[in-house]
Parts: C-alpha cells; structure tokens; sequence
C-alpha cells in the first residue's frame, strides 16, 4: 500500500548525514599504493560507504514507488495515496509500513552492514599485504 | 516474477560492470544499485506474501504471472531510463558536451 515510504523516510536521513558527514569532515588524504599500472586505495572514507546505503534505498524505493503507481495505490492527486481515502484502509496502510517497510529498510541496511565488514575485511588484507603503507588517517 | 525480473537485471548489470571494473565510465553501478536495492524490498515483500499464502504463493494464475511479468519488465524499462538520464546528465566521456558545442564545419 505504501511500504515503499519507510525505506524513503530512511534514504532521506540517510542523505542528510551523507551531505552533513561530507561538510564537517573534508576528505583526508588517502594513502595509495602502485600495483602496476593500478592504484589501489587503501582506505574507503565513510561517506562513501554512506553513499552505498543511499544508492540502495533511493533505488529501490524509486522503483518500488513505481510498482505502486502500478497497482493505483499512488495517485498524482491529493492525498496521493489512495488508502488514505478512508480510516479502514488508512489503518491497513500504516499496518503494512510498520510491518513491510520496516522489514525492508531492516533488511536493506543489514545487508550493508554485511557489505562494510567485507569491505573492512579488504581494507585491512590489502594494508596487511602492503605492511610499508600507513593507514589513512581519519 | 517481478522479483525474479529484478533479480536477474541486476546480476546481469552487476556482471556488466564487474567486466568494466574498476572503469565505470557507463556508470552501470548506479543500474546495480537501483536494481539490488528493488531486489531486496521485493525478496522482504516475497516473504510476507508466503507467510501469508503459503505454498500457493508458488501457483500463481497465468494472468497474474503475465501481469507482474509485465510490471517486472516495465521496473527494468524506469530504472535504465533513469540510468541514461543521469548518463547524459553527468556525461563523463564528454560526449554530449562535445556534441552541443563542437563547431560545425
């Protein structure tokens, strides 16, 4: 009905702290290494890793808005959702966000949890195999 | 189906961009993330129908499965659609800035 509306509230505030993490800290110098002709960095700032969370809530609320657009349970006229015509169904809607759209910010944003150890993990592999290359400091 | 339609659009981009690696100057790990980020509400979306349905959630009528294939293939057409518009928009091979104001000769 509007499940799509919990992932969006969060890729907003996700954006939010992005644009503010971005203006209080400017990106430190990086350390790099050559490996051939390739650099590889050695150290992924946050706001980048922020900004994967972000990629993957606007994007997937961007389509699933679409679907409900589909479905007619998004209107371009006021209250532009359709559910918010009557209490009955207004109550089924903010059943569905509380249960659904939790459920897929939670797991959006647990997947990316699971995407940063990774990436920690790689940091410190490519650091560890490079032991003449300081850690970025941060 | 349109999980599975979501799903496929974006291992394909995903192996797309892995081959172009670590170039993206077609900027297909936007299509990746748009694609996995859908994936994944649709996979949560998924399991509370099953929870709901059960077993039957994997019998769907053909009209439904057409439909939502339908739907699945019209998500694939707005999210490349929204890739080439900020394709064009960043342009970072410079082709559209060189196309507008090269001189004619």
């Amino acid at each position: 009905m509007a499940c799509f509306l919990v992932p969006t509230a969060e890729a907003i505030i996700v954006t939010i702290v992005t644009k503010a993490t971005k203006t209080k800290r400017p990106a430190a110098p990086e350390a790099e290494m050559g490996n051939g002709d390739t650099v590889i960095k050695a150290h992924i700032p946050f706001v980048r890793k922020l900004n994967w969370l972000t990629n993957l809530l606007w994007g997937g609320s961007a389509l699933l808005a679409f679907e409900h657009v589909w479905h007619g349970e998004v209107v371009p006229w006021f209250p532009f959702l359709t559910a918010a015509n009557n209490p009955q169904d207004t109550a089924a809607m903010l059943h569905e966000m509380s249960t659904v759209g939790v459920s897929m910010a939670a797991v959006v944003t647990v997947v990316w949890a699971c995407m940063l150890i990774v990436s920690n993990a790689m940091e410190k592999r490519v650091l560890n195999n490079a032991p003449h290359i300081a850690p970025a400091s941060n | 189906m349109t999980l599975l339609t979501t799903v496929f659009a974006a291992i394909i981009c995903t192996v797309i961009w892995y081959r172009n690696a670590p170039k993206d100057e077609m900027k297909v790990g936007i299509l990746c993330w748009m694609f996995w980020g859908a994936s994944l509400m649709w996979f949560v979306d998924a399991l509370f129908e099953y929870a709901e349905l059960k077993a039957d959630y994997f019998t769907p009528s053909p009209t439904d499965m057409l439909n939502d294939f339908f739907l699945g293939l019209s998500v694939v057409a707005l999210g490349l659609t929204i890739w080439v518009v900020i394709l064009l928009v960043k342009d970072p091979k410079g082709a559209v800035k060189t196309a507008l104001f090269q001189k004619k000769q």
